[in-house]
């Protein structure tokens, strides 16, 4: 058989694609989540899916996997058509799946969660050690070394979806799809992936690469589907496309990559921080002595990969969370011990705060979007009608109002916050919480989990905040969001600041050598 | 206190710590593989009743075992109904499981035997008897390890060798054989089973059914070993105790032994000690049997340290993606 791996086009002699779909349909309820879709994916090649959210990527990747049966359709592997009705068929047909959140158990070693379901007996001992071979050899094959004893839980995300690449192996598989796989990964680990990545297509593994991040698309992938509202849009190879061309075909319209804005007029010091230390419940310091100053008019960027103690400065400003040392607001000492400060002086005091986590700290999803809109500010006098009872008509024609500025559909204030999507749901939070015109804006993960339209329409606003001349504090782990936005970037590793640069100085190896914990260069 | 007082409390311990024992390993069972098991209780009481009235209309002990692990182990799979394949809420199902055995077992009984809920009272092969052990009667006079070996050892009915041997046979199972490992697996993340291609409803029906198979013989060593017969609630709490063991043991085989053997020889104790008089104080007979109560509470609310239990327990598990 001819594998022209090289650059995955179908030669003249081509061997059948490693995946054929053809004509998959699939409804939720009244909600198409795929509309007849088909799709050729080369022996070989790296082929990338992206879409925004509830494009049905995820949902055709579940139907690949077992997840899910398709209404309608065919799938053909190696061009012989299986039947995959659960997960264990998929796995026989060469099907190997790393999940956004990782399916491992964190408390297993490598080596368990790698034999799980895949055991060569009923005992152990002989399971665990050919795994042990099998990872070795794998190991030295694709740069996937991890350590076989060690537990999940005590592996860096990097290393846990090795695991999950070494599971799909492990079963043989010979298709292999990841999905948003670099979203928790820093700069130096996701060249790692990619790295892999290349090595499993050089010894003809497929792989099915679903992103969000067309960076990623242009660099790795030899074919790029485009899927929008359910529908597979477009197959284009990635040589000869653009991001700018691909943004639009999932878009539907044109959109701007870049965020327009003029240089920061930074204006009276707001937020002045020193020495900030911040230690979790479990006794652990998270934060270890931060120092930043935040001027009127310009956006700090904090950089980092998640977990490095970007959320506990978020919550200790916020009053959500107590901590040590200092902190003034236009001059004001912060109380950071809790002892007569929370939540909601702080937002009297002037600072707003757009949690990282929207499901968690944002919204209560059951309630319903003009509920939602109260939260924090319920007690206002602009809600109540007298001394006992709120002003519900007020609330509702305010969210209304909410709603229409930031555009949020479907412009319902009744619905509950669970029935909108990820982007407009954050719209909801930004409009609760901008609207209120604070001092100092808290911002976490603005547009995780946002669709490319709603991002630029995020972004926008951030920077009109910005130029209104209020102080904002940007927490992101895409770094090509904090590049963007942010005015000056600090860079924070296992609750430290390694260096602040300019977005402009600022090259990206750089950075990702900071969020690694590398000092790199001259700070 | 002399050996002998202190041998014959240790083997009622023994005795007592039997049942908590075999119940504390079902609750194992259940709980490693993510369904929680609060119907321990009214899965004993009612094999404690099935085998009872079956030996005692047949005869047979044997009869009475077997009849009484089906009656736990049908109970159990309605907990597995309810909450793995129709996913309720497990707390609710075992509470309900309580309360049916609690009622059925007394209302069965006197319809069966008019004796107001009690069974008849079993005799010969109707109760398990005691089995002594090889060279136990040899042995009863060669001081201290003969003693400890013909008193404590030797002389318990087959159950309880039987549940003794379940801690090593539980260990090997979890730790060194790939049901085990899926087990484990399942009450920890469900979802990284289902994606290994393991189903999960299977493996946690198998759970459960062993709970069941565990805590018939609770059951039926408590009315046909322990007891001669059954009567109303005699389980008395002992499903609690059992799954108050199983944190104290951090839902490990070995420690399970360790904790219920503690909570039997508190049981032994009051027992024992009807009425102690501590420097002209009578502590009355109430407070000493309200012991392993009272000590149950203390230990779980103090002694126990981090108990973590499995991750996914509780939770039905629904397919996401």
């Amino acid at each position: 058989m001819v594998i022209d791996t090289q650059t995955g086009r179908q030669a003249a002699a081509a061997p059948a694609p490693a995946i054929e779909l053809r004509g998959i349909s699939k409804s939720f309820g009244p909600v198409q989540a795929n509309k007849d879709i088909s799709i050729r994916v080369e022996k070989g090649s790296i082929h990338g899916i992206i879409g925004e959210n509830g494009a049905g990527k995820s949902t055709l990747m579940s139907i690949l996997y077992g997840f899910y049966r398709a209404d309608a359709g065919e799938i053909l592997i190696n061009g012989a058509p299986v039947d995959i009705p659960d997960s264990q068929a998929a796995i026989r047909a060469g099907i190997g799946m790393v999940f956004q959140h990782f399916k491992l158990v964190e408390n297993f070693s490598v080596l368990e969660n790698i034999i799980l379901g895949a055991e060569d007996g009923a005992l152990l001992r002989p399971s665990l050690s050919k795994a042990r071979r099998a990872l070795m050899d794998l190991a030295r094959e694709y740069e996937l070394n991890v350590d076989p004893e060690a537990l999940i839980e005590n592996l860096s995300v990097g290393h846990q979806q090795r695991v999950e690449i070494l599971k799909a192996l492990y079963r043989q598989a010979d298709i292999l799809i990841l999905d948003e796989p670099t979203g928790v990964l820093t700069p130096a680990e996701a060249d790692h992936l990619f790295r892999i990545l290349r090595n499993l297509k050089r010894e003809g593994k497929t792989i099915i690469l679903i992103t969000h991040k067309l960076r990623e698309i242009m660099e790795i992938t030899d074919a790029v589907s485009v899927m929008r509202r359910g529908e597979m849009i477009s197959t284009v190879r990635t040589a000869e496309t653009t991001p700018e061309q691909l943004a639009e075909l999932m878009v539907g319209r044109k959109v701007l990559l870049r965020v327009q804005k003029t240089p920061a007029k930074p204006g009276a010091t707001v937020l002045e921080v020193e020495n900030l230390r911040v230690v979790d419940d479990k006794g652990v310091e998270r934060l270890r002595g931060i120092d930043l100053t935040l001027r009127a008019g310009e956006i700090l960027g904090i950089a980092g990969v998640a977990g490095n103690g970007q959320s506990e400065l978020l919550e200790v400003l916020a009053g959500i969370t107590t901590g040590t040392g200092s902190a003034w607001l236009n001059g004001t000492p912060l109380d950071l011990t809790g002892r007569t400060s929370d939540g909601q002086t702080r937002r009297e005091s002037g600072v707003a705060h757009v949690p990282e986590d929207r499901h968690r700290r944002g919204l209560i999803l059951d309630f319903a979007a003009w509920e939602n809109v109260a939260f924090g500010y319920h007690h206002r006098p602009d809600y109540q009608k007298n001394a006992i009872f709120m002003d519900n008509a007020a609330l509702l024609q305010d969210t209304a109002a909410k709603m229409a500025r930031f555009d949020v559909r479907p412009p319902n204030p009744r619905l509950a916050a669970r029935n909108f999507s990820g982007g407009n749901q954050q719209k909801i939070v930004l409009a609760r919480e901008i609207e209120r015109n604070p001092d100092l804006l808290l911002i976490g993960q603005p547009t995780r989990g946002v669709d490319i339209g709603a991002i630029e329409f995020i972004h926008q606003r951030i920077v009109e905040l910005r130029d209104a001349g209020k102080a904002i504090l940007l927490v992101s782990v895409e770094l090509d969001e904090i590049l963007s936005l942010s005015d000056r970037i600090a860079v924070m590793f296992d609750g430290r600041i390694m260096g602040e640069r300019l977005p402009g100085d600022a090259d990206e190896r750089e950075l990702g050598l900071l969020m690694a914990g590398m000092k790199g260069g001259p700070a | 206190m002399d050996l002998a007082t202190i041998l014959q409390i240790l083997d009622s311990t023994i005795r007592l710590a039997t049942p908590l024992l075999l119940a504390c390993l079902a609750g194992l069972y259940s709980e490693r593989a993510g369904v929680v098991d609060i119907g321990l209780e009214g899965k004993m009481l009612a094999a404690a009743f099935v085998s009872a009235a079956v030996a005692a209309l047949t005869g047979s002990v044997w009869i009475g075992l077997v009849a009484g692990i089906a009656g736990a182990v049908a109970l159990a799979l309605i907990h597995g109904l309810a909450s793995i394949t129709f996913r309720g809420n497990q707390l609710i199902s075992g509470v309900a499981i309580n309360f049916l055995a609690g009622g059925l077992t007394v209302l069965i009984a006197q319809n069966l035997f008019q004796q107001g809920g009690r069974t008849p009272s079993l005799t010969g092969g109707a109760r398990f008897t005691p089995i002594t052990l090889p060279f136990a009667d040899a042995l009863r006079d060669v001081p201290v390890i003969g003693q400890l070996y013909s008193v404590l050892l030797s002389g318990h009915s087959v159950l309880v060798y039987v549940a003794l041997l379940s801690v090593p046979l539980t260990w090997w199972v979890l730790y060194r054989t790939r049901f085990g490992l899926r087990l484990r697996a399942v009450g920890e993340n469900p979802a990284a089973v289902d994606t290994a291609g393991v189903p999960v409803t299977g493996l946690r029906y198998a759970a459960v059914i062993i709970a069941g198979v565990l805590t018939g013989l609770a059951g039926a060593y408590l009315a046909t070993g322990l007891a001669a017969g059954f009567v109303k609630d005699m389980t008395a709490g002992r499903g609690f105790i059992a799954l108050a063991a199983l944190i104290f043991a951090k839902w490990r085989p070995v420690q399970a032994l360790w904790a219920t053997l503690l909570f039997g020889l508190l049981e032994a104790i009051a027992n024992r000690y009807q009425s102690v008089e501590l420097g002209g104080i009578v502590i009355p007979v109430q407070l000493m049997q309200a012991l392993p109560y009272i000590l149950t509470v203390i230990i779980l609310a103090g002694f126990v340290g981090k108990a973590i239990p499995p991750r996914a327990g509780g939770e039905a598990y629904v397919k996401e993606r």
